[in-house]
């Protein structure tokens, strides 16, 4: 667990020193995302509970936007009197590209006959 | 007799309270959307976020003082961002079955996300900051930031505009993508994580492990497309 987290906050570090050399556009942890993707890929050997460790703070993902939440609640006026148009907006843009992007993603793995969802009965 | 104002002076200082009622908060939230069963308007982010504000305002506490305690629950992003490779690695043969599919819808709601939200504010007459925060909503927080600065527009008000994205779209999700009857756990992941980013992907973890790995690849990769594309869409949307 201890040596776990290590990796991911060294990985993180990593990720955050070379978007400061490199001027990129990503967050470090981003890239260390990708480091951690790598290493486990190249299947370098890893501490053992790293899995564990991945897992326990992803079962607790939502607990880690609490903060930031709170503080759009303290930047609310922010919106000003556009608030609801902004919110209305909001709704339909994200019903719009939800619904696209899921459409577009099943259409096109049930006519590569890739869909594993497909309840049984149905061709792979 | 305990003072009561001298303890008060003295817990609201210290980080310890904050921290201490941001996790009680979470905990109590997420024993309620249990009890929902899960159900998307029993949103665990959304009912903490309420209870605390509420805290916040009844005790007369400024932010950057809520903050001092939060912040220690607020870091833990960056190394979770990190972990999402573990289960995108253990999903490797899904993952890369679905490349094609993957990529289309990137595109796809990519664009759409963009271009929505920019016309329709277009078409209600909002203004130009309003307009600018709304193009990258749907970048995860870090990024859509950066983009804003990039853009000339307003970072503070992008972030509240990413973050009302990311709830609503963890609520609407599910019950959008049961009445379009997908029942593919990819896609909806898929999806999730493209237009609500960390909230979205949270969300589907929490109703299935493969969602919530597509939602955290989707996550990556829009954050990454949303940062090329509005820079390039935005002069011919507005134009």
């Amino acid at each position: 667990m201890l040596h776990a987290f290590a990796i991911l906050l060294c990985l993180q570090l990593t990720g955050e020193a070379l978007v400061r050399a490199t001027d990129s556009p990503l967050p470090g942890p981003v890239i260390g995302l990708a480091l951690l993707f790598v290493w486990l890929v190249a299947r370098i050997p890893l501490p053992q509970a790293t899995h564990e460790t991945a897992d326990g703070i992803l079962k607790h993902l939502s607990l880690l936007f609490v903060p930031a939440g709170v503080g759009v609640v303290q930047q609310l006026p922010l919106l000003g009197a556009e608030g609801w148009k902004l919110a209305a907006i909001i709704l339909v843009s994200i019903a719009l590209s939800l619904a696209a992007t899921a459409i577009t993603f099943a259409a096109i793995a049930k006519f590569m006959q890739i869909d594993s969802e497909a309840p049984e009965g149905k061709r792979r | 007799m305990i003072d009561f104002v001298d303890l008060w002076v003295y817990l609201s200082g210290s980080p310890l309270l904050w921290l201490t009622v941001t996790l009680a908060g979470y905990i109590a939230a997420d024993a309620i959307s249990a009890a929902c069963g899960r159900h998307p308007l029993a949103n665990p982010v959304l009912i903490s976020v309420v209870f605390i504000s509420v805290v916040l305002v009844l005790s007369k506490t400024a932010f950057p003082n809520y903050f001092a305690g939060a912040q220690f629950i607020h870091f833990l992003l960056g190394p979770a961002t990190v972990a999402l490779a573990v289960p995108l690695y253990r999903h490797l043969p899904e993952v890369k079955r679905m490349f094609v599919p993957m990529i289309a819808a990137l595109i796809v709601g990519s664009i759409i996300s963009i271009t929505s939200a920019v016309l329709l504010a277009k078409w209600l007459g909002l203004s130009k900051v309003a307009t600018l925060a709304l193009a990258p909503k749907s970048a995860t927080a870090a990024i859509a930031m950066g983009v804003a600065e990039q853009i000339q527009g307003n970072p503070a008000l992008t972030a509240v505009v990413v973050i009302m994205t990311g709830i609503s779209g963890a609520i609407i999700v599910t019950p959008l993508m049961n009445a379009l009857r997908l029942k593919n756990y990819a896609a909806r992941g898929f999806a999730a994580g493209l237009v609500s980013h960390g909230i979205g992907t949270a969300r589907a973890f929490q109703v299935n492990p493969l969602a919530g790995t597509f939602a955290g690849i989707a996550l990556g990769l829009n954050g990454v497309l949303t940062a090329i594309l509005v820079p390039l869409l935005l002069p011919w949307l507005l134009g």
